[in-house]
């Protein structure tokens, strides 16, 4: 379908055109919002379904269980109105900016990223979809067609916080999200917390995650729980947003917040 | 190449009527809106969805036309501002509460907010202000300060019709008289004048700080790109500098040789629209040599650093000195002292500059289209660049989205200029957002040490100021900052022993120039900051201590100037201290409860204040105003203070109003065209309403004297009542036509004409700083409530209140806006704006206030007369900003204890702060 090393891939083009800068892009467009089967939104047999032609609004707007409060919350903070309304999840993803909104909450939902091209269909990992800043392991020829929520994460506990300079149109000095399942006394079974614009891409936390085994919100009172160990896979950067320093001290804060949030979402 | 979609039309229904375009592939949106169906009311402020100018409907969802290539709009529904405000009935509701409660300044932000809350009307019945900011989050206004946008959307989406204020007399909350198309989109801005054919420029410019460069085959590079005409240095037809003060010319159109800061321009290429383009300027033939660059004052006055046009790099200093400072510190019972760092600050103007000129039919001359701030010293800089005489060159300003200073000096128009001659024909530009930035100036960045003294009951008496200013690579109003600091530095107080000293470096950084408050802002955080400390240390309520130190009427400025009356400085805290007293008790008990319930949030209140001379300093600084009436009767003000959103074509033409005595619906405006439209001066240092307003009022009553005259009435009662096809004057019960038909017509059409003008009573400083720099300054003391997360460093602003002496309010409304607006960018430069070459070249980089940052502002007008002001009214521009940094940073400090002494406050900064203060755990 795409010939051609030139051709670019256009869904909403909040992404494309800045890029440009004030020229024309050289090279032909292929518009996804074209493509009808791209649009769906909606449960699957394998779990939740967004397709490459979603954007921010339809997932603001849509019915979507609680494992996707904290995607939802992402997509309130993405850029505006004028930009949720045009700009999709999957081109968040194959964007694949460091600071991108989409890929914290995907990445607590062991998303799968749905890879169409010449040589058939194809998932992969999100953590393995990103390669790095800018760069996804999408081939020559391909399309992200969708992402996958799996079943058995789509009912559980989510939330997400945005660190930013101002309030509305603003690139994160650092994000996080979290998924949880929680026992019945209000403990966390299993926690998956993701942190975006900290690494080169965003990054789950298996420590915090593993530390986070059994604890309640009283233990999570504590301004101290989470300890720079947990931030381990972490290597943020100091720039005109903040320094790596401060980046630190205000994820450990971010993240005992995010869980916070979280856990007074779960279900008793 | 194959391009699939490029002949086939695009059709969709645009505000209600068939459009069919047919875009090159990828063509944006906004391109094809303005450029192919002549939908100029869509504005473009960055082409990157930043902004949200560019805002539009489709199908009813709200998105920046900027980021949609127009093939997608196939089929759709797209509507914009002129259509909504025309007939739809949130729009029309929506245009009619902008116009009335002032939400609107320069307009160029106007049609995106519109269109943005007419989707949210369309939707939600009565929205609160929350669900306002909301929705109208992704648009930037760096005029109104927001809080007359909220308050009109809400009023709106009530339902009901806002009637506009009624009047037109001195003192009434009168709509802007050239409201109505700034929010219909209708305001013609520099990129709006020019057909869609015409000839576009870009500019070609540095990479670097600091450079050599040699250009490659230029003429074969023409050839091969199909291009009209290739500048450099070697076409400048007249001298290759520019500047703004005498004996400061020095920057040069395009750089000879070697550039000296990043942005700066080299050369420039003109051609047809479509082929410009396309164009990719990076493979323009021009090579580099990097050379060391000097980017701090520090670096440029060590040994061996580059050499900007002085030895030495110091550009010119200034001093004020009165008493004797250092044995004022030495018997001071308690010192402050202090080291403060200020940031390069970008205007952020949401209208990019712009132009379109036009050559003259001979060949010998050129009308300049385009946004300014200083049509007449443009016109004498351009005379000089083209080698004309000033009459060959016309400057026809537009509508200016926003200035605050930066307008004032030329960007564009030279570059159109030296095209248009060198072609013959028209030629067209508008600067992308990133080349803005980079190119045109600054707020200074400073270095202030500064150390104050006090006896033990509080009085000051001793102040010692030495700042160092990066003035970049080029002068601009780099002296008029060096030389304001030193007589605004102490602050609106009365001193002891006084000297202030500065110093403007030249460094490879963009020029720094003119921006509200020349200077004065950076100064004020410094003294502001120490004041509270000061206080402190002596045991002092912040605001006590200051009311007890204020100038008073009769006391001398550190100038040595005295004012018999018109010193509002301590009317303006005395308006302050009810809510300060509320402040405190809210914040303390606000704390209390943080503290016992385990929150990281604090609250405190913190004072600021400020006062700004206005006009220029202790220099000649006339304006003139024309006015006439026409043979069938019309009365026709010729206005030539510009307006850049801050609404003088209304206030002006109120004072000259009343003045003749008439409504001033009754009054036609001819804008600050060179040809027609005598110098009213530069709009700057706060000196229209009070310097133009005063020749507005003298041609007022030239004009009455002179029709009354006609009619042989002597009576100040007696109306003028201009009507179809005559002029009347009413008294009593009697009517007098103004014979008019009989009379000459001069040439410009006036049977009957006055010219004013008006000169502020100043006089030139000695070698101390000592004499008469203003004619009058205006005051104002802010208060700032904020809450801080104390563990993620960041503010949330709750509350400001300003308070500001404006001498007399003109028009209150037009006041306000210009005081909330003046807060909302205090408010940026207190907390997130600083421009760092190479790294925040647009607007999500860079970071300016949006609609949910600026808390609600409580304006308070205070009216201390001034003798000079027309009807006691004084400058207001430049001092709306000053107070507020200071206010929201002592603020702060009482919040958390952080010792502040750096801008912007950003998180990681505050953080910082508060772990030094040990406060932060």
């Amino acid at each position: 379908m795409v010939e051609g090393a030139r051709a670019r891939v256009v869904a909403g083009g909040t992404d494309l055109f800045p890029q440009l800068g004030d020229r024309l892009p050289d090279g032909d467009l292929v518009d996804l919002g074209r493509i009808r089967d791209l649009n769906e939104m909606g449960q699957c047999p394998d779990g939740w379904l967004i397709g490459a032609g979603t954007t921010w609004s339809e997932i603001l707007r849509a019915e979507m269980p609680s494992g996707f409060d904290g995607l939802k919350a992402a997509a309130r903070e993405v850029g505006s109105v004028q930009i949720q309304n045009r700009a999709t999840l999957v081109g968040n993803i194959c964007n694949a900016s460091p600071a991108a909104d989409g890929i914290p909450p995907l990445l607590t939902l062991n998303a799968k990223v749905i890879l169409v091209g010449p040589r058939g269909t194809r998932r992969m990992d999100l953590p393995d979809f990103l390669r790095g800043p800018r760069q996804t392991g999408m081939r020559q020829g391909e399309i992200v067609a969708g992402v996958l929520v799996p079943r058995g994460v789509c009912e559980r506990s989510a939330a997400f916080r945005k660190l930013g300079a101002r309030r509305y149109l603003v690139i994160s000095i650092a994000m996080v999200a979290a998924v949880l399942r929680c026992d019945a006394a209000g403990r966390i079974a299993n926690a998956r917390v993701a942190v975006g614009a900290a690494s080169p891409v965003a990054r789950r936390l298996p420590a915090l995650e593993a530390a986070l085994e059994g604890a309640d919100a009283a233990a999570l009172a504590d301004p101290g729980f989470v300890r720079p160990e947990h931030l381990a896979p972490l290597a943020p950067v100091s720039d005109v947003r903040g320094s790596a320093e401060y980046r630190c001290d205000a994820i450990a804060e971010l993240c005992r917040r995010t869980v916070l949030d979280a856990l007074s979402r779960s279900p008793r | 190449m194959d391009r699939r979609t490029e002949s086939e039309l695009v059709t969709f229904l645009l505000n209600g009527a068939e459009a069919a375009v047919d875009p090159v592939a990828g063509e944006r949106l906004s391109q094809s809106l303005r450029e192919r169906l002549g939908a100029r009311d869509v504005k473009v402020g960055c082409n990157a969805g930043d902004c949200g100018a560019c805002t539009v409907l489709i199908d009813g969802a709200p998105a920046c036309a900027c980021l949609v290539p127009t093939q997608q709009v196939r089929g759709a529904t797209v509507e914009t501002a002129a259509g909504l405000t025309a007939t739809d009935p949130d729009g029309v509701r929506l245009a009619q509460a902008f116009l009335a409660l002032g939400a609107s300044q320069c307009g160029f932000c106007t049609p995106g907010m519109v269109v943005s809350a007419v989707a949210l009307l369309r939707g939600t019945t009565a929205p609160g202000p929350e669900a306002v900011r909301d929705a109208l989050g992704g648009v930037l206004c760096r005029c109104t300060g927001y809080s007359k946008i909220v308050e009109a959307v809400v009023a709106a989406g009530q339902g009901r019709e806002t009637a506009l204020p009624p009047g037109g007399r001195v003192g009434d909350p009168i709509a802007r008289v050239d409201g109505g198309a700034k929010i219909s989109g209708g305001e013609v801005f520099g990129d709006d004048v020019a057909p869609p054919e015409a000839l576009v420029l870009k500019v070609i410019r540095s990479p670097y700080s600091r450079a050599r460069f040699r250009f490659g085959d230029l003429d074969a590079y023409r050839a091969r790109h199909g291009l009209a005409l290739v500048l450099t240095a070697a076409e400048v037809p007249g001298a290759n500098r520019m500047g703004m003060i005498p004996g400061y010319i020095d920057q040069p159109v395009f750089a000879e040789g070697e550039v000296w800061f990043r942005g700066e321009a080299v050369a420039a290429v003109v051609a047809e629209p479509e082929r410009a383009a396309a164009l990719d300027l990076a493979e323009f033939p021009v090579e580099w040599e990097v050379l060391p660059a000097a980017l701090t004052p520090e670096a440029a006055r060590a040994p061996g650093a580059p050499v900007l046009h002085v030895p030495g790099n110091v550009m010119c200093r200034g001093r004020v000195c009165r008493g004797d400072a250092e044995a004022g510190l030495a018997g001071a019972v308690h010192c402050v002292s202090g080291r403060f760092r200020t940031a390069f600050v970008e205007h952020a103007y949401l209208e990019p500059e712009a132009g379109y000129v036009v050559p003259a039919p001979e060949g010998d001359g050129v009308a300049i289209h385009a946004c300014t701030q200083a049509p007449a010293m443009n016109r004498e800089a351009l005379a000089s660049v083209l080698g004309l005489a000033p009459e060959a060159v016309v400057i026809r300003p537009t509508a200016v989205g926003g200035g605050f200073g930066s307008k004032l000096d030329l960007s564009t128009q030279p570059f159109l200029a030296i095209a248009a001659l060198r072609l013959g024909r028209p030629v067209r530009m508008a600067y992308a957002r990133s080349e803005s930035m980079q190119s045109t100036t600054k707020r200074h960045p400073s270095d202030i040490a500064l150390e104050i003294g006090a006896d033990a009951e509080g009085r000051i008496t001793g102040l010692r100021f030495d700042g160092v200013f990066n003035t970049g690579a080029y002068a601009s109003w780099g002296p008029t900052v060096a030389s304001r600091v030193p007589i605004h530095a102490s602050g609106p107080y009365r001193m002891g022993g006084y000297l202030a000293e500065t110093a403007g470096v030249y460094t490879n950084c963009p020029p720094a120039g003119a921006f509200r408050g020349f200077g004065v802002p950076q100064a004020t955080i410094a003294l502001e900051l120490l004041l509270d400390e000061l206080a402190d240390a002596l045991g002092q309520d912040p605001l006590a201590f200051r009311i007890a130190n204020a100038l008073r009427d009769g006391e001398p400025t550190v100038c040595g100037q005295v004012f018999e009356s018109g010193v509002g400085i301590g009317a303006c805290f005395e308006a302050l201290r009810p809510g300060w007293a509320a402040a405190w008790a809210e914040t303390e008990a606000f704390n209390a409860l943080a503290r016992a319930e385990g929150s990281a949030l604090r609250r405190g209140a913190g004072v600021g204040a400020g006062w700004y001379g206005c006009g220029n300093t202790g220099l000649p600084n006339p304006a003139t105003i024309r006015a006439g009436i026409t043979r069938d009767g019309r009365v026709v003000l010729h206005q030539g203070a510009v307006d850049i959103g801050q609404g003088s074509n209304t206030v002006i033409a109120q004072i000259f109003a009343e003045a003749l005595g008439v409504p001033v619906a009754a009054v036609e405006r001819v804008g600050a065209d060179t040809d027609v439209t005598p110098d009213a001066g530069k709009t700057s240092a706060s000196r229209q309403t009070f310097i133009t307003g005063n020749a507005a009022m003298r041609a007022g009553a030239a004009l009455r004297a002179e029709i009354l005259r006609r009619v042989n009435v002597e009576d100040a009662r007696a109306e003028i009542v201009p009507g179809a096809g005559g002029l009347e004057v009413r008294r009593g019960g009697e009517t007098h036509a103004v014979p008019l038909a009989g009379l000459e017509e001069d040439a410009l059409g006036y049977v009957i004409s006055a010219e004013e003008s008006y000169d502020p009573p100043t006089s030139a400083l000695d070698a101390d700083g000592q004499g008469e720099p203003y004619a009058q300054y205006g005051y104002a003391a802010q208060m700032a409530v904020v809450e801080v997360d104390t563990r993620l460093g960041t503010v949330r602003p709750v509350t400001i209140t300003a308070a500001h002496d404006v001498g007399r309010a003109i028009n209150p409304v037009l006041a306000e806006g210009q005081i909330q607006g003046g807060v909302a960018q205090g408010l940026g430069m207190a907390l997130m704006e600083e421009y760092l070459p190479g790294r925040t070249e647009n607007l999500h980089d860079y970071l300016i206030p949006t609609i949910g940052d600026v808390p609600e502002i409580e304006t308070i007008l205070v009216e201390v007369p001034d003798p000079h002001g027309p009807h006691g009214a004084k400058g207001l521009g430049e001092h709306a900003l000053i107070p507020t940094a200071p206010a929201i940073l002592n603020a702060i400090r009482r919040a958390t204890g952080a010792v502040l002494r750096q801008v912007p406050v950003t998180p990681d900064r505050l953080r910082a702060a508060i772990l030094a203060a040990g406060e932060g755990a």
